[in-house]
């Protein structure tokens, strides 16, 4: 095991690593976790080498005497009651601490952004700048973030490994997970609490980036769209299609997702900026066009259960939306 | 045939309790064979995502509900009567109602797959993922019912076995005599018949839910959707122990027998058995360290979980004690009762990790926590239970399972768990979250996982040397006598198996190791002295069952008729059951 940790404690292949923390809450936990793991293993060694001692020690051989009654020992009893008992508070100590370090008040000047989980997939609203965006979660490196979190159906929980433990987002409650990271990079995660049929389909990505680039990025998704006369006629063709009212309805576009100054959907999410994100559907497809065609052919063979129905588009259509979709950057 | 359904005799009911059992227990295996098919390789498309969740929906309930409690129910019900002397439980009719109402209640979860709507919102069942609203089809109907109606006889054999053991015990038979086992079972249908309500009430409010619109987890109407999880796992911690303490008492039973010396500390394994009862109660919201109870409640509950380890330890300690200086003979029921200690260990030091909630926000959730349930389910209650069938088995049928056999069957079982169980601890250290059907191959866990799967089907072997080992000792294996091991309790002291009425004469209990005090306890005759009057059988608890399960059916199929038809039948029967003159 110690091997193993040491192996994975120097990152690398395992994006979802909790061994490799990337934020202040991911190294409390970790510096927490492997406390236990070295006493927890000392136990085991300790239990299962009397268990190997006992068993070739006192094999039955034959023609011994019976063996004497021993019915107890009230010394030893006692002694292996209290061993455990300060081995826990040894690991009872710094969790309370841990506890209080990492769940009390957001400190000032911490960046808060609301979570809201969707079945399959997560929306983000940045308090200060009022930018929304899915899936891809954008934070200032170095910064303390606050994310308060709550769902618009079932359960579900926010876990970036490598960034800290998880939280569930539950509907009529607002939860909170704070923490800080601590360098530059993209760290994966998804949805940790069972919730429906996609469930193993709702990931997600937090880009953590120097605060230039997120200022700039936070700039960029303030931006309104590009006017339609200033797009591709192959992009104004998709803008079209977009607004397209369909039958039944609730194949229409404009009825879920919103584009700043063309939709106000709220059931899936907002498109305005769709196009500088590097993955859809949930972190399951990249952003190409390729991606793209293929989630607006069949939503629901990319995602089972998905919410957005197969909208049964035409070729020239799917062409045409993706030309307008990329447009959205 | 007849006489197996109209059977109130308890040895004939926990053979029934054992065999469904076991049934259910492969037919749980099988379901975690395709889950680990499935997750052999990243993004495999063997089943489909909405069969996954059903799958392991099904898995754990079939392997909570369905084998593991009425896999220690069989052993309640043949041996405790024998380990206190009685001739049979205090209510034999109401023990067989017990034994209807399960079977048809599995049944009844188990139909859920004809209709290819089996259960599919995990076996602890979130609100409000399955509230109508998210959850329209059948599927949690299934589920909410089956398992009301598999409460119904767990509480009916609770209150059953209680009753049996403080009221039944032998002349002499002081409570600080009774054997382990059989005051394991005692605390565990305490636990039972306090447990079982609160998941009772969880689920009738869930059903009003679903059936009659109320809106108890309803938060448009202000509704928590914590309640659920507070109801649940106020139940579902105590479940664990339910789960635990019996398999806990089977192993301080095979231990001293084959140590050929007494149980180390009696008094305190008892009385930890006991505390491990009580202090279950405090700990339940460990399974909600993630759900923002604040940091207040997560210390709490995280000191009481790490307080439940301590008379946990105490038990190994006492175990390992026991062994010490003694003489031991590797049987196999022995090595089953070894590898319980060794095993359950693991899930016990894994559990600690989980009692301290930070380290539990990156844990719970993932397959770390899948290796912790079934190091303490598998390597912990099905270990145990197999060294009480290894142990038992002569008792029951006179004959022994063959040993070779029986050994096979541990050191393969033993290899096959820990390649299934030991590589999730990494998997979920790693970041795969617990019930995805697929996950991607960048995880870097594939390989992880194919091991996983191959441990899984190495333990699916190892069951093959089981399933032959009885088919043929049943028949054909040596004869046991009285008792093969030279065991210390009452069972051993009549006949394998025993009479129908088990006793020719109650026995005087001198002391709490009676066969191996020196004050021996006077010989039991081999022939009655006198007549005796046991009763016969009775068809009612069966159709009172009938009825019960129609009412579960009439309840998914939305039919009011088919309700009130079998409730109709139900009172009838109970009615009947109350005036049968028993005494035939």
């Amino acid at each position: 095991m110690g091997a193993l940790l040491a192996t994975t404690a120097c990152g690398g292949p395992f994006p979802q690593s909790t061994l490799h923390p990337a934020g202040d809450l991911g190294f409390e936990i970790d510096r927490l976790f492997r406390l236990i793991v070295w006493l927890a293993a000392g136990v085991f060694v300790i239990v299962e080498g009397l268990l190997i001692y006992v068993a070739i020690k006192y094999r039955a051989r034959p023609g011994q005497p019976p063996p004497p009654r021993v019915h107890g020992h009230t010394l030893l009893e006692i002694g292996w009651t209290l061993a455990p008992a300060v081995i826990l508070i040894i690991v009872a100590v710094p969790t309370i601490q841990t506890i209080l370090r990492t769940d009390g008040p957001a400190p000032a000047g911490a960046l808060e952004v609301s979570v809201i989980g969707h079945q399959w997939w997560w929306e983000y609203r940045y308090a200060e700048s009022g930018v929304v965006t899915a899936n891809e979660l954008h934070l200032p490196v170095g910064r303390p973030v606050v994310l308060s979190m709550t769902s618009a159906d079932v359960i579900h929980s926010f876990w970036a490994p490598r960034l800290g433990g998880k939280r569930d987002v539950i509907q009529g409650r607002t939860n909170r997970l704070r923490f800080t990271p601590d360098s530059v990079g993209v760290f994966l995660g998804q949805c940790a609490e069972f919730c429906g049929e996609s469930h193993a389909n709702m990931g997600l990505r937090v880009v953590v980036e120097d605060s230039a680039s997120f200022a700039a990025w936070l700039v960029e998704q303030q931006r309104p769209p590009a006017p339609p006369d200033s797009l591709s006629a192959a992009a104004r063709e998709g803008l079209e299609a977009f607004r397209r009212i369909r039958d039944p309805a609730s194949n229409t576009c404009i009825i879920c997702h919103a584009v700043q100054g063309v939709s106000g959907g709220l059931m899936g999410p907002n498109l305005t900026h769709v196009g500088s994100r590097s993955r859809i559907a949930g972190d399951m497809l990249p952003n190409t066009a390729e991606g793209l065609a293929q989630w607006l052919r069949d939503p629901l063979a990319v995602k089972p259960g998905s919410k957005m129905p197969n909208p049964g588009l035409t070729e020239p259509e799917i062409a045409a939306l993706v030309a307008y979709l990329q447009s959205l950057r | 045939m007849w006489k197996w359904i109209t059977t109130t005799d308890h040895k004939r009911i926990g053979i029934l309790y054992g065999v469904t059992a076991f049934v259910f227990f492969l037919i749980g295996g099988l379901e975690a064979l395709f889950i680990r098919l499935q997750l052999a390789k990243p993004e495999n498309a063997l089943v489909s995502a909405e069969t996954f969740n059903q799958l392991f929906t099904m898995h754990g309930t079939t392997m909570v509900f369905l084998a593991i409690m009425p896999m220690s129910a069989a052993f309640f019900n043949y041996i405790i009567p024998l380990q206190i002397g009685a001739r049979d439980v205090a209510f034999p009719r109401l023990n067989a109602f017990s034994y209807w109402v399960f079977l048809l209640g599995g049944l009844f979860l188990n139909a859920s797959f004809l209709f290819g709507a089996a259960p599919d919102g995990g076996w602890f069942g979130y609100l409000n993922l399955t509230s109508r609203q998210y959850s329209p089809g059948i599927n949690i109907d299934f589920w909410v019912l089956g398992l009301q109606v598999l409460g119904i006889a767990s509480l009916a054999a609770g209150f059953n076995f209680i009753v049996t053991i403080v009221n039944m015990r032998a002349p002499g038979m002081r409570m600080m005599r009774l054997p382990v086992f059989t005051w394991m079972t005692l605390v565990t249908q305490i636990i039972v018949v306090t447990a079982f309500p609160v998941i009772t009430v969880g689920l009738v409010f869930l059903m009003f839910d679903r059936f009659f619109g109320t809106t108890f987890y309803s938060v448009a109407a202000g509704g928590d959707l914590l309640l659920w999880q507070h109801l649940f796992w106020l139940f579902g911690h105590p479940e664990v122990y339910i789960l635990i303490l019996p398999a806990m008492g089977i192993v301080s039973e095979v231990l001293p027998t084959f140590s050929r010396k007494p149980l180390f500390g009696y008094a305190v394994v008892v009385y930890s058995g006991a505390l491990i009862g009580f202090m279950g109660w405090g700990v339940w919201a460990h399974h909600m360290f993630a759900s923002g109870l604040g940091p207040i409640a997560d210390s709490v509950f995280g000191a009481t979980t790490m307080m439940i380890a301590i008379p946990t330890g105490v038990k190994i300690f006492n175990w390992l004690a026991t062994m010490w200086g003694g003489q031991i003979r590797f049987t196999a029921a022995m090595l089953f009762a070894m590898g319980f200690i060794a095993m359950f260990v693991i899930g016990g030091l894994s559990g600690v990790m989980h009692s301290s909630p930070p380290a539990d926000l990156q844990q719970t959730d993932t397959y770390f926590v899948v290796a912790h349930i079934h190091y303490v389910l598998f390597g912990g209650a099905i270990q145990g239970l197999f060294a009480g069938i290894y142990y038992w088995f002569p008792k029951m049928t006179g004959r022994l399972l063959n040993e070779k056999l029986g050994k096979v069957h541990f050191w393969v079982m033993l290899v096959g768990m820990n390649l299934a169980f030991f590589p999730m601890h990494f998997i979920g250290l790693l970041g795969m979250p617990r019930r995805i059907y697929t996950y991607r191959a960048e995880l870097g866990v594939a390989d992880m996982n194919l091991v996983s799967t191959i441990g899984a089907h190495i333990i699916a072997v190892s069951l093959l040397f089981f399933i032959y080992n009885v088919w043929r000792s049943w028949r054909k294996g040596e004869v046991a006598g009285n008792d093969p091991w030279g065991g210390a309790t009452l069972e051993w002291t009549i006949p394998s198996p025993p009479p129908e009425y088990n006793f020719t004469v109650i026995p005087e209990v001198l002391s709490r190791l009676p066969r191996w005090s020196v004050t021996q306890m006077k010989a039991i005759p081999d022939v009655p002295p006198e007549p005796i009057h046991m009763p016969g059988g009775s068809y009612w608890p069966v159709v009172a069952a009938v009825g019960i399960i129609g009412m579960a059916s009439g309840a998914v199929a939305h039919t009011l008729w088919i309700v009130l038809a079998s409730g109709a039948l139900l009172v009838f029967s109970i009615f009947r059951w109350a005036f049968e003159p028993f005494e035939v």
